[in-house]
This record gives structure tokens, C-alpha cells and sequence, in this order.
């Protein structure tokens, strides 16, 4: 064995000692600190690196680091933390250890910056503000599903038994409107029956996001004195799937076809409702002739275009009948029969692209039709039509009425972003619309065509000055063919943050709307409606919860007034005004499982307009209302319960026995229902089933909507004679069981492997 | 005999010495690991993992380690803004990504990532993110099937889902079963890969009975 020299050995192990000395024991140096914000707060949980080394370490809960490293000379020490800009310094290291004090510049975010709300409830999943989702409005008791019921839940929105329609803050169902991808919806719900309320056409699963306003709401939107409701729908869903569902009251197939690559989808549905079973098994008080039957077909195709771009193309078609039939107030022992034939297709096209640099395009486009035959004869006992009478009113209640509707709308918004989150819109639309109708009864043939073409240009920022506060101007030009006028509607929001989750708005803005066409043939000095919004709000949103407490004024500069006698001449010489307070209250974390919401409402409302002979509260305002809704949902068993309560107190109604002077003095009863909902969630063979049950007016409350008066029948004490406006069936009951199969392979995938 | 003993020892020093930065950096790391016990510390652990990570630029594994730290670590904290951490974690994700494609472990923090922003509203993102976990876990088996993780994770995941949505204990089971077995003979490729789970699954198992 080869044996070493002593001396040999010893220099080579010094050797190596001093190599290892200078690897392992390489001269360390201590650097700590703290890092503040501006304002001096601590920031715990703050990143410090030295750039292109391994050494750093995070900041703990009282703001301070330190570590050691074994780096020398002039290093970059790069401090982050989200929300705040990236601080880069150059320090020495030498044999000293280093004490710093870093300062982060918070930076203008979206996650930190007060949220701009134009008055409105953000329903997405994107922002903090959600408030209402689709599932959240399919698991709302009473709402069936129905979009517009679910809203009506809200404070602001007010129910009205008799008519569908949004009716927002003192304002009439033609003041709101509803749009879907940037396009107006014309017939967003099926044709009106009078006395009865219809329901919204649309499922609120084709939409992501429902962003309701109830006032001062965007300058990117207009014609609508009260407010307008944003559907956003789907993009690209997860994953394809075969839809059953099936019900006594309709059954539907639908499929979703998703490529691949998840770069496109197709699908279609079809629907076939029809009451005759129910009907059977829940008498209506009405009796209809002519059982309520619609198809329903709709088709979707999507595709996503490179740089995150979307193409989107949706088309909807729905043919409907219905008949029915009350007694005849104007003559006893008669009856009015009126029955509707409806058709109506919506098809939208949307396009949503990024085109570099901060720019954003959105291209929309649509073409709705709407037809509506509607025929009301006057019927004796055995429901044959009535010969002439020579008694105005009653022969005057037999016509005929053709109306078609057109719309072709055009829609293009640029938005360009500037540094973080400043951003800048702007853009114009074209709508054309055609209506024509022929109306003909004893009195002879009307035909009418009135057709406007309307336009507008609009441009709106959302500047923050700081994360604190943030503004957002926006002004609106839009000219009407129809009125042959133009006008400028400026609006302005602003918001400010006061802690984590609360803040405070206020927001201002002209609303300008078309007359109802209907009241525009040969009517050339018309001008625009105009309603001034004035809105104060202030809101708390956390995760767990959302409180709101708006108040507003609401002045009608300009209503429609419309004469009496015939033919019907109008100005713009109605008024009015409305103010109130709104309050709502959301809750899904403080009891396990259970979501809640609590709305009140508080509204102050008059007007003059249409054929009113006096200042006063219309009829579809109620002055105090609320709605309380309860969820609650059980994981495990995958079964939820629901109930909701909505009250409000009794609406003006017309009784013609008094003096023009106590016009609307009369009120109905306060209305209050108890709504029920089951859902359960069970695995039925392959298919994911959803069971829903549901009973509306659980306790039987009488509902009067309003009265139908006769024009000449008096009573004993010579006063003319009415019939309530009830709903058609006091409790009303809804099952259904959808079914879905998702054509999801991964699923087999698992299976497979077991 | 003495000085021969010496020598090895400091050969051995110096091996060890010789041993990269890298290396030693990770497997410190890991030792760091063992020690980390609340969510404060895996956070720390996976800052220092992106550190490394950033410092190296061209290896996947400390992109990796960060974004499971970061995962851990905002599991663990019921307070944690969840949505904020996956983004950060899916930029980790990306990063590992652009190193290393197609490999079973990113898929399996893609699934973790994809669980972590469902909890926050299982009701309403149910479909959507419940998607992209099944889809995650379905990619991993695929690429490597015989990593013991995927299953791992896919039974930990089916466990809490109700047995209506196709989970719940017996499925879970026979999941942390395959991946037991998977595990008798799973290696990993060098020290520095990913060898964690074996614990877990038996725990996890024994939870099922």
C-alpha cells in the first residue's frame, strides 16, 4: 500500500481544509429589514431576492426579514408583493450586515380598485359584486326558473301580477330594457294575455352573467328611461352533452356538441310545451279554450378565434297559441274570447376580439321578428260570436288585430386600456325597426306601418385616480328618424373606497327613450322622453356577504301625454318623479349551507302621462315592498330546499265610479306569497338528474292584481260593476326532471382503469 | 488506519461539496420540508423554491416544488384568497410548462389548482372547474401510467364529492388502492423528482375502511 509522507499528508489536508472552509463556511452576511407601503403599513408575506441567487426569504406578519447569504459585491435585491409595483434596488454587499427599509408603491389593480357600479348588481363570476348566478335564480322559490322573476326578488324591481315586464323604480315595463350580447331583445317575454303575467323566454343557463341595474346605468347603452338588464351569454361550454327534460307541462331534448380541441361547439334545442295535463290537475279560474301550446327551437354555434377572440352565433325561434275566455262584463250571460297566435325569431351574432396593444373589439348584430294575431269576439252561452248589438262597447270588443314587428340591429364598441386598468370605450349602433299592423273591428280597417331608424354613438373611461377612487364619464348621442330629432345624454360615476369591501358612489345621467311607436303614426313635434337619474350608494361585498343601501331621485322631465277622444294626438307634456330607498342584504357563509337574501324597497312615485287626468301614483308602483329568500342546500344527500316570501302593499287601481279628481285613489289589498321549491340532484344511471319541485302560494293568500270594470252594467247602488284580476290558479305547481348526459370521456377514463 | 478514515471522510466532504449548487439548494429544500408544519412555512418553502426557480430559469423542478408549496400552503389557510394564489400558481404552472411539456406531475398541480378554486363555491363552479380536475387527472394517468399520483389525488378529490356526482369513500378506495400498488414499484427518475404520497395514500386508505 502506498503510505504517504507525514508532511505530504499534512499540507494536503490543510489543503483541503481551506478548500472547505472557503465552500462551506464562505463568509455570510446578514441582511434584514422591513417592508411599508405608502402609507407606513406593514406588508407581511412580502417577497425579497437577491436576483439571480437563491437567497431571500418573505416577510412575517409584523412586516420585518432578514436572512444571510453568500453573496458579495454589488447584487439587484428585488422586492414584490401582489398589488404592489416591483421594487428593484442595487445594494453593496460587504462584511456588514445590511438593515433596509423598503417602500412598495401600490399598484392601480382590479383585484384592489374600487368597483365602478353604474348602479348596477354585477351577477358574473369575475367580480366580487355577484349577485345573482343561473343556478342561483333556478333554486329561487317562486321564480321558476324565470330570469325576471328572480330580479323581481330585488330591491328596485317590483312585481306586478297582471303584466310581465320589468317594472324598475316607478318606471313602466316599456322603461326598461332587455339586452343580450349588446343587442335589444324586442319580445323578451311571450306575447302579453291581458290579466295574465308571461314569463321570459329565455333559460338563464344560455348566460354567464346577469348584470341588472336599476338605475344611472351605462352611456353604452340607452332607450331606456329606468334601467336595462345585461345578459352576457356562454362562450365555449366545458363539455358536451345530451339534455332530456320533461315535465308535465313540456318536454325538451337539447344537445351541445364541444370539438375536441375545445375550440368550438354547436348545439340545439328543442322544446314542446303544451297545459292540457296541467290544466287537468290544477283548475285555472279563466277558462281556456284554447290550451296553451308552444315550440320552441333553438341552435348555437361558437368558435374561438385566435388571440382569445370569440365568434358567436345564436338563433331562437318560438310559435305559440292560446285562447282564452272570461265573462263578459258589459252585458251578462256574454263572453270575451280572446285568442293569440305568436311567432317569433331572435337570432344574434356576436364577435369579441383582442387586437393587441390594449384593444379590445366587440361586433354584435341581430334580426328579430315578431308576429302576433290576436282575435277578442264577443261570444254568447254557447261561445258562438255575437251579432251586431248596436251597444258600441260590446261590439267594439270584437277585432282583430295583425301586428309584425322587424328589428335589425348593428352594434361595434372599440375599448382601448391605458396603463393598468384605465380603460376607454367607445362606439355606435343602428337599430331599424319596422312595425306594422292591421287592426280591424265594427268601427273598420286600420293599417299602420311606422318605421324608425335609430342611431347612436357613445363614448365612456373608467379613469382611476388612485385605487381609492375612480370616475367614469360617458356621454351618448343618438338621433331618431322617426322623431327627426337628436339628443345628448351625458352620464357620470363615481366611486369611492372606504375600507377592504365597502364603498360609496354616486352616480348621475340623462335617460332617453323613443316614444312607443305605436303612438308615432303621423305625430311629427314629438320629442324624446327624458328621465335624470341622481343615484347614492354604498355597499359592503365580501365573500361571505353583500349589504346595499342605495337611495335615488328619479326626475321625468318628459312623458308621453296622449289625448282623449279619437284619432289620439300626443306631446311630450307628461311628468313625474320618483325617489326611494332600497336596501338588500345577502348572506351565504354565517349558517353551513344556507344562502339568504333580504330586499326591501321604498319608493316614492308620481306622474302624469298617457291619458291620466291628474298627478298621481300609477298603478304597477307600490309604495313599501320586500322579498326574503331562503336556500338551503344539503351536500351530501345533494338535495336543497327553498322558500321564498315577497310582500308589497297595495297599487293604485282605476275605478271608473269616481271623479276624474280621485283618479287612482283607490288600492288594492297588500300582496304576500309563500313560495316553496324542492330540488334534488340524484345520479340516475349514467345521466345527472335535477328533480324540481315547486308550489307557489304555498298558503293560499288571496291576490287581487287590480279590477276589470264595466263600461255600462251598474249594480243596485248604481255603481258600475267589477271582477278582480286574480292570478289564473291561486296555488300554482311546477315539476320537472331534467336529465343530462355529459359525453365526457375522462369519466370513462376512470371507470376504464378501476 | 487513522489517517486513511480521515481521508475518506473528507473525500467525503468534498463530494458532497462537489455536489451543484442546484442539487444541494432542492435537497436543502427538501430537508426544509420536513420541518414545515403551518400554512406560514409553506409558504415560505415555496418562495425559496421560486427563487431557485427564478435564478435557474432553465430547470422545471423548482417551478414545480414552488407551485405544490404554494398549493399546500393556501390549502391549509382557511383565510387565503384562493383565486389569487391559483393565479400565481397557474404562472408556475406555465413556466414548467414552457420547460418540461407534457409531463404527469404538472398535470397533477393543474388538477390540485383546479380543486383549489372549486372549493371556494363547490355549487356553481362545480361544473367547471370539477371539469378541468377530472380532465387534469385523466391527462396525468395517460402520459405516465404508472405514477402512483394521479390516483392518488383523483381519490382524495372523489372522496368529498357526494356520492350522487360519482364519488364518495368506496370509490375513493379502490383509487388509493391502485395507487398503493402503484407505488411498490414507482422510482423516481433522479433524487430531485417528485417522490411524495406514499404516506398520504395509506393514510388516506385507512380512512376508507
Amino acid at each position: 500500500m502506498f503510505v504517504l509522507q507525514n508532511d505530504t499528508m499534512k499540507a494536503i489536508l490543510l489543503f483541503i481544509a481551506g478548500l472547505m472552509m472557503a465552500s462551506l463556511l464562505k463568509g455570510q452576511v446578514l441582511v434584514k429589514g422591513t417592508v411599508k407601503d405608502q402609507k407606513g403599513r406593514i406588508l407581511a408575506g412580502a417577497n425579497i431576492v437577491i436576483k439571480d441567487s437563491y437567497d431571500g426569504t418573505l416577510t412575517d406578519s409584523t412586516g420585518s426579514f432578514s436572512f444571510k447569504t453568500t453573496e458579495k459585491g454589488k447584487v439587484i435585491l428585488v422586492v414584490s408583493n401582489i398589488g404592489f409595483k416591483t421594487l428593484e434596488q442595487g445594494v453593496d454587499l460587504g462584511k456588514d450586515s445590511l438593515v433596509l427599509l423598503f417602500t412598495l408603491k401600490e399598484e392601480i389593480s382590479e383585484l384592489k380598485a374600487v368597483i365602478i357600479t353604474a348602479g348596477s348588481y354585477e351577477a358574473s363570476d369575475k367580480k366580487k359584486g355577484t349577485v345573482l348566478k343561473a343556478l342561483d335564480i333556478a333554486t329561487t322559490a317562486g321564480a321558476n326558473a324565470d330570469i325576471s322573476a328572480t330580479i323581481q326578488t330585488l330591491p328596485g324591481a317590483q312585481k306586478v301580477g297582471e303584466q310581465e315586464g320589468l317594472f324598475i323604480r316607478g318606471g313602466s315595463a316599456e322603461e326598461a330594457k332587455i339586452i343580450i350580447d349588446g343587442t335589444v331583445v324586442n319580445n323578451f317575454f311571450y306575447s302579453s294575455v291581458p290579466g295574465i303575467a308571461q314569463r321570459g323566454r329565455f333559460s338563464p343557463f344560455l348566460f354567464n352573467g346577469t348584470v341588472f341595474s336599476s338605475g344611472g346605468y351605462s352611456a353604452l347603452y340607452g332607450q331606456a328611461l329606468s334601467s336595462v338588464l345585461n345578459l352576457e351569454s356562454l362562450d365555449i361550454p366545458e363539455k358536451s352533452e345530451i339534455q332530456l327534460g320533461l315535465s308535465p307541462l313540456f318536454a325538451s331534448v337539447g344537445l351541445q356538441q364541444v370539438a375536441n380541441n375545445k375550440k368550438s361547439s354547436y348545439g340545439f334545442s328543442y322544446n314542446w310545451t303544451n297545459l292540457t295535463v296541467y290544466q287537468k290537475l290544477v283548475p285555472q279560474a279563466p277558462d281556456f279554450f284554447k290550451v296553451p301550446d308552444f315550440h320552441t327551437a333553438d341552435a348555437n354555434y361558437r368558435f374561438k378565434t385566435r388571440k382569445n377572440g370569440v365568434f358567436k352565433i345564436y338563433a331562437y325561434y318560438n310559435s305559440g297559441s292560446l285562447g282564452v275566455r272570461n265573462p263578459s262584463l258589459d252585458s251578462l250571460g256574454l263572453w270575451n274570447a280572446f285568442q293569440l297566435n305568436n311567432q317569433n325569431l331572435f337570432t344574434n351574432l356576436s364577435f369579441r376580439q383582442f387586437l393587441g396593444n390594449g384593444w379590445k373589439l366587440n361586433l354584435a348584430g341581430s334580426i328579430s321578428y315578431n308576429k302576433d294575431q290576436i282575435a277578442s269576439q264577443v261570444q254568447n252561452q254557447q261561445y258562438l260570436s255575437v251579432p251586431q248589438t248596436q251597444i258600441p262597447v260590446i261590439d267594439q270588443a270584437s277585432f282583430n288585430n295583425h301586428a309584425t314587428q322587424w328589428m335589425f340591429q348593428l352594434r361595434a364598441v372599440a375599448e382601448k386600456r391605458f396603463g393598468s386598468i384605465n380603460t376607454l370605450r367607445f362606439g355606435a349602433e343602428v337599430w331599424n325597426n319596422q312595425d306594422s299592423a292591421r287592426f280591424q273591428s265594427i268601427l273598420g280597417l286600420y293599417p299602420s306601418l311606422v318605421k324608425d331608424r335609430y342611431t347612436a354613438g357613445f363614448a365612456e373611461a373608467d379613469l382611476y385616480i388612485t385605487n381609492e377612487l375612480a370616475f367614469r364619464p360617458g356621454v351618448r348621442l343618438e338621433y331618431s328618424s322617426l322623431l327627426n330629432k337628436v339628443n345628448i345624454a351625458p352620464r357620470a360615476a363615481l366611486s369611492y373606497k372606504l375600507s377592504k369591501n365597502s364603498q360609496v358612489s354616486a352616480d348621475y345621467g340623462i335617460f332617453y327613450q323613443t316614444p312607443e311607436r305605436r303612438y308615432l303614426i303621423n305625430q311629427p313635434s314629438v320629442n324624446f322622453l327624458r328621465a335624470d337619474h341622481y343615484i347614492l350608494t354604498y355597499q359592503h361585498i365580501s365573500s361571505s356577504y353583500t349589504f346595499r343601501a342605495q337611495a335615488f331621485y328619479k326626475d321625468y322631465i318628459s312623458l308621453l301625454k296622449t289625448s282623449s277622444g279619437f284619432p289620439v294626438s300626443v306631446n311630450n307634456n307628461g311628468y313625474g318623479y320618483a325617489k326611494g330607498i332600497e336596501l338588500f342584504w345577502r348572506d351565504r357563509k354565517t349558517f353551513k349551507n344556507l344562502d339568504y337574501w333580504i330586499s326591501y324597497s321604498y319608493l316614492d312615485t308620481k306622474r302624469e302621462y298617457n291619458n291620466y287626468p291628474a298627478f298621481v301614483q300609477p298603478g304597477f308602483a307600490a309604495t313599501h315592498s320586500g322579498s326574503v329568500v331562503l336556500k338551503k342546500f344539503w351536500v351530501k344527500n345533494m338535495f336543497g330546499v327553498n322558500w321564498s316570501y315577497n310582500w308589497s302593499t297595495g297599487r293604485p287601481y282605476f275605478n271608473p265610479n269616481r271623479s276624474p279628481k280621485e283618479f287612482l285613489t283607490d288600492k288594492t289589498i297588500a300582496y304576500s306569497t309563500n313560495n316553496f321549491s324542492l330540488n334534488w340532484l340524484p345520479k340516475i344511471g349514467k345521466a345527472n338528474a335535477v328533480v324540481v319541485l315547486g308550489v307557489n302560494n304555498v298558503f293560499n293568500e288571496r291576490q287581487i292584481f287590480g279590477y276589470n270594470y264595466s263600461s255600462r252594467v251598474r249594480d243596485a247602488d248604481g255603481l258600475l260593476i267589477r271582477s278582480e284580476i286574480n292570478p289564473p290558479a291561486s296555488r300554482s305547481f311546477f315539476l320537472g326532471i331534467f336529465l343530462s348526459w355529459g359525453v365526457d370521456r375522462t369519466q370513462q377514463n376512470i371507470n376504464s382503469n378501476l | 488506519m487513522k489517517k486513511i478514515l480521515s481521508l475518506i471522510a473528507l473525500f467525503f466532504v468534498l463530494a458532497l461539496n462537489a455536489q451543484t449548487k442546484y442539487e444541494s439548494a432542492m435537497q436543502n429544500g427538501f430537508a426544509k420540508l420536513k420541518e414545515s408544519k403551518g400554512a406560514e412555512d409553506f409558504q415560505a418553502l415555496g418562495a425559496y423554491y421560486e427563487r431557485i426557480a427564478e435564478a435557474e430559469k432553465t430547470q422545471w423542478l423548482p417551478y414545480y416544488y414552488a407551485a405544490r408549496h404554494y398549493t399546500i400552503a393556501a390549502f391549509m389557510n382557511p383565510a387565503a384568497d384562493k383565486d389569487k394564489a391559483a393565479t400565481k400558481v397557474a404562472e408556475l404552472i406555465a413556466k414548467a410548462e414552457a420547460i418540461e411539456s407534457s409531463n404527469a406531475e404538472i398535470y397533477c398541480l393543474k388538477q390540485q389548482t383546479a380543486v383549489m378554486q372549486l372549493v371556494v363555491d363547490p355549487m356553481s363552479r362545480w361544473q367547471t372547474y370539477g371539469a378541468q380536475a377530472s380532465e387534469a387527472i385523466a391527462k396525468a394517468k395517460q402520459l405516465e401510467p404508472g405514477n402512483p399520483r394521479p390516483y392518488l389525488l383523483e381519490g382524495q378529490y372523489l372522496m368529498n364529492v357526494p356520492e350522487a356526482f360519482g364519488g364518495g369513500k368506496a370509490v375513493a378506495k379502490k383509487l388509493f388502492e391502485k395507487s398503493l400498488e402503484l407505488f411498490a414499484s414507482f422510482k423516481p427518475l433522479t433524487a430531485l423528482h417528485p417522490n411524495w404520497g406514499k404516506e398520504q395514500a395509506e393514510q388516506l386508505l385507512a380512512a376508507c375502511q
